[in-house]
């Protein structure tokens, strides 16, 4: 399943491919985009271990990006 | 707004003690008062920089931007160069600002350009008018449009009719007459009428989210260009600060009459410029802006590749009919022998009454009257040949050469253009009429178009006829054409092309998207004409173009060359900057300054020329 959250405040593009890079890299994920200019990030993942990526991905974006709010879109 | 309010005051804070440090070292002899002085100006500055790259360390993250400055600058400190630290920090403060004031209003007009989304609909239950979000809606709901507002949902009118404003999906200025019947896309916007719609389409599934999906989610398919400079990303950092640390080290030992300070300087000035951010957020923000900047022209492009790919088109492949063709027959000539044309028409007519061949309609159309039934009986379809029929008690055969053989009357043998019908009455030859696909108004300018700027070939697939396909061919320009193939053939006519190709060219396909996808797939590019409102065309092709116009192709491939110069543009002048900046610093010639304004001016110039990707307004 798709599903895909809004990064409120980022502005480093480069941590942004950072933490496109990781969460591409986290078990179950089929494939993870983040999109710098509309900030979205889309994650496909299965649907058993979503919940525990999106967590795993809440904690890549607060190393990078300490500041920035991931919200449901 | 307010956080870039307040890193603006830190600068101007830290800026102002470091003039105040800068004037104190030129009058006074007190050292440890200018380094107070210039300490404070740092703290005000860069502290948070310093605090975050502490912080990445605990973390484990040590090859971040701000590790870097923060080594730089402290290192500068250290060899007793308090104004580079200061200024370096100060520089690279300064750009940060301006770089997410450039990224804010790119983003902005991203979303304006994006901003097709429509907030509500006007639910009717009963007599009562509610405003609720499209997305609660379902198919049967009744919704009223009111002049002004945004088409919600696809629907379709039950009452009121009204002028429709399609230029948000299609870029087309020319407003729509619709009324009760038609079909509504949603994005567009109601002009002048008050309309009451049943919803056809849930929201998700409705055209204007389509659309905005497919560009949001264009950014994931990235371009040959863009994998490059992620790689590149990845080794650059960690080398250049490799390169830092020897040139700090090795030259001071090995080399008599050198100094740490000044080797160690020119090793700071490398980590000044060691950050690849100017890259790493240009290129991807410009191929956004091309496929943004299309989208408003009604060009919807999947990914990034495929606008890399459309740059490199050479040889543009047509499907005939629907493509270059208005897929509407018509009658072109009619040639009356012996009678007038009214009749000719009126006895063509009235013999295909009962047939709904696209064929028959176009005559029926052609003749435009009422058909009056009491004077035809016997109407008789003769398979592969035509009709007979008998209108007025008068015997009349309707149909091809064929038929006219058949029946033994003498008809016209030159050649003719188009499907044609010949017509005998009581065994007498009394002419014939041609029926042909009207050729699109644009057709021929946009092969013109294609040809002067940058394509070497324009190639037809049809399966019709080879006259027709010929014909239809040199009236638009078309250089090569291949006729009478079954759509089968036309993969494999696509793949002798792919294999007769330069290594470099594309091959871009163009067809409806109906019943051509496997050619659509099969091509570098599939291109699909018609998309607004066409399902089966936005799933199939690579780039839709919504509109019916053969001109578009032009249009997306001139934008896509328009990206792609940019792109180039940006990475050849990033890269020389960056590149000639290290040289110089190895030598001793470039300072720190030379470093930070290598790093941040890049940068800033890099995003502002990526900003006029977006621009498409003469495309």
């Amino acid at each position: 399943m798709k599903k895909s959250f809004k990064l409120k405040g980022l502005d480093c593009a480069n941590c942004a491919s950072k933490i496109e890079d990781r969460i591409n890299k986290l078990e179950g994920v089929v494939s993870a985009t983040l999109n710098f200019m509309t900030t979205k990030l889309t994650i496909e993942a299965n649907d058993d271990k979503m919940e525990s990526i999106i967590e795993a991905s809440r904690d890549i974006i607060k190393k990078y990006e300490p500041h920035v709010e991931m919200q449901k879109a | 707004m307010k956080a870039l309010n307040k890193h603006l005051a830190r600068i101007i804070a830290g800026g102002g003690l470091f003039i105040i440090g800068v004037f104190l070292s030129f009058n006074i002899e007190e050292q440890w008062l200018i380094f107070a002085v210039f300490l404070a100006a740092y703290i005000i500055v860069g502290g948070d920089v310093v605090l975050r790259a502490v912080k990445n360390i605990v973390r484990g993250e040590v090859f971040d931007e701000n590790f870097l400055m923060s080594v730089a600058t402290i290192g500068a400190f250290i060899i007793s160069e308090y104004p580079e630290a200061v200024g370096v920090m100060l520089f690279y403060q300064i750009g940060e600002l301006f770089q997410s004031y450039a990224v804010n209003k790119s983003r902005r007009s991203i979303s304006e350009l994006m901003d097709i989304r429509p907030d509500y609909a006007n639910l009717k239950r009963g007599d009562e008018i509610i405003k609720v979000d499209p997305d609660e809606l379902r198919i049967g709901d009744i919704i009223l449009i009111k002049p002004g507002e945004r088409v919600p949902l696809d629907a379709r009118i039950i009452t009121g009719n009204s002028t429709i404003d399609v230029s948000a999906l299609t870029g087309e200025s020319m407003p729509q007459e619709v009324l009760e019947g038609s079909e509504l896309m949603s994005g567009c916007i109601n002009i002048n009428g008050l309309i009451t719609a049943e919803v056809t389409k849930k929201f998700s599934e409705s055209m204007v989210n389509k659309i905005l999906d497919l560009v949001e989610n264009a950014a994931a398919k990235k371009a040959k260009t863009e994998n490059f400079i992620t790689r590149f990303a990845k080794y650059y950092t960690p080398v250049v600060v490799v390169l830092a640390a020897m040139i700090s080290v090795i030259p001071p030992l090995l080399m008599s009459g050198e100094t740490f300070t000044d080797w160690v300087y020119r090793g700071l000035t490398f980590l000044v410029i060691s950050c690849p951010c100017a890259l790493v957020i240009s290129i991807p923000l410009t191929f956004f802006g091309g496929i943004g900047g299309a989208s408003r022209k009604g060009i919807l492009v999947k990914g990034s590749n495929y606008l890399e790919a459309l740059s490199d088109v050479e040889t543009v492949v047509f499907d005939k009919t629907g493509t270059l063709t208005k897929g509407v027959f018509k009658v072109q000539e009619i040639r009356p022998i012996g009678i007038s044309t009214e009749e000719l028409l009126e006895i063509a007519a009235y013999a295909e009454n009962y047939s709904d061949h696209p064929i028959s309609i176009s005559l029926k159309q052609a003749y435009g009257k009422e058909i009056d039934d009491a004077r035809i009986r016997d109407a008789q379809e003769i398979p592969g040949y035509g009709v007979s029929i008998i209108i007025d008690d008068k015997t009349v055969y309707v149909g091809n050469a064929r038929l006219m053989e058949r029946i033994k009357a003498s008809y016209y043998i030159g050649e003719i253009g188009g499907t044609v019908v010949h017509i005998s009455v009581e065994g007498q030859y009394v002419g014939y009429i041609s029926i042909a696909d009207e050729i699109k108004e644009d057709a021929a300018t946009a092969i013109k178009l294609l040809k002067n700027s940058f394509i070497k070939r324009t190639v037809m697939l049809t399966g019709d006829k080879k006259g027709v396909g010929e014909r239809v061919a040199r009236q638009i320009g078309i250089d090569t054409v291949f006729a009478e193939l079954l759509p089968g053939d036309k993969v494999a006519k696509l793949e002798e092309l792919l294999a007769s190709k330069s290594s470099k060219g594309k091959i871009a396909f163009v067809g409806d998207g109906i019943n051509d996808a496997p050619v659509l797939a099969r091509a570098d590019v599939g291109i699909a004409m018609g998309g607004l409102g066409s399902d089966a065309a936005i799933e199939a092709a690579d780039t839709v173009i919504m509109t019916d116009e053969p001109t578009k192709i032009w249009t997306a491939i001139k934008i896509a060359k328009r990206t792609m110069t940019i792109v180039k543009q940006n990475i050849y002048f990033i890269l020389v900057v960056k590149f000639g900046v290290l040289a110089l610093a190895a030598m001793g010639i470039a300072t720190m300054w030379a470093g930070v304004l290598a790093d941040v001016g890049v940068t800033l110039v890099a995003v502002l020329n990526a900003s006029r990707a977006l621009d498409v307004r003469n495309g």
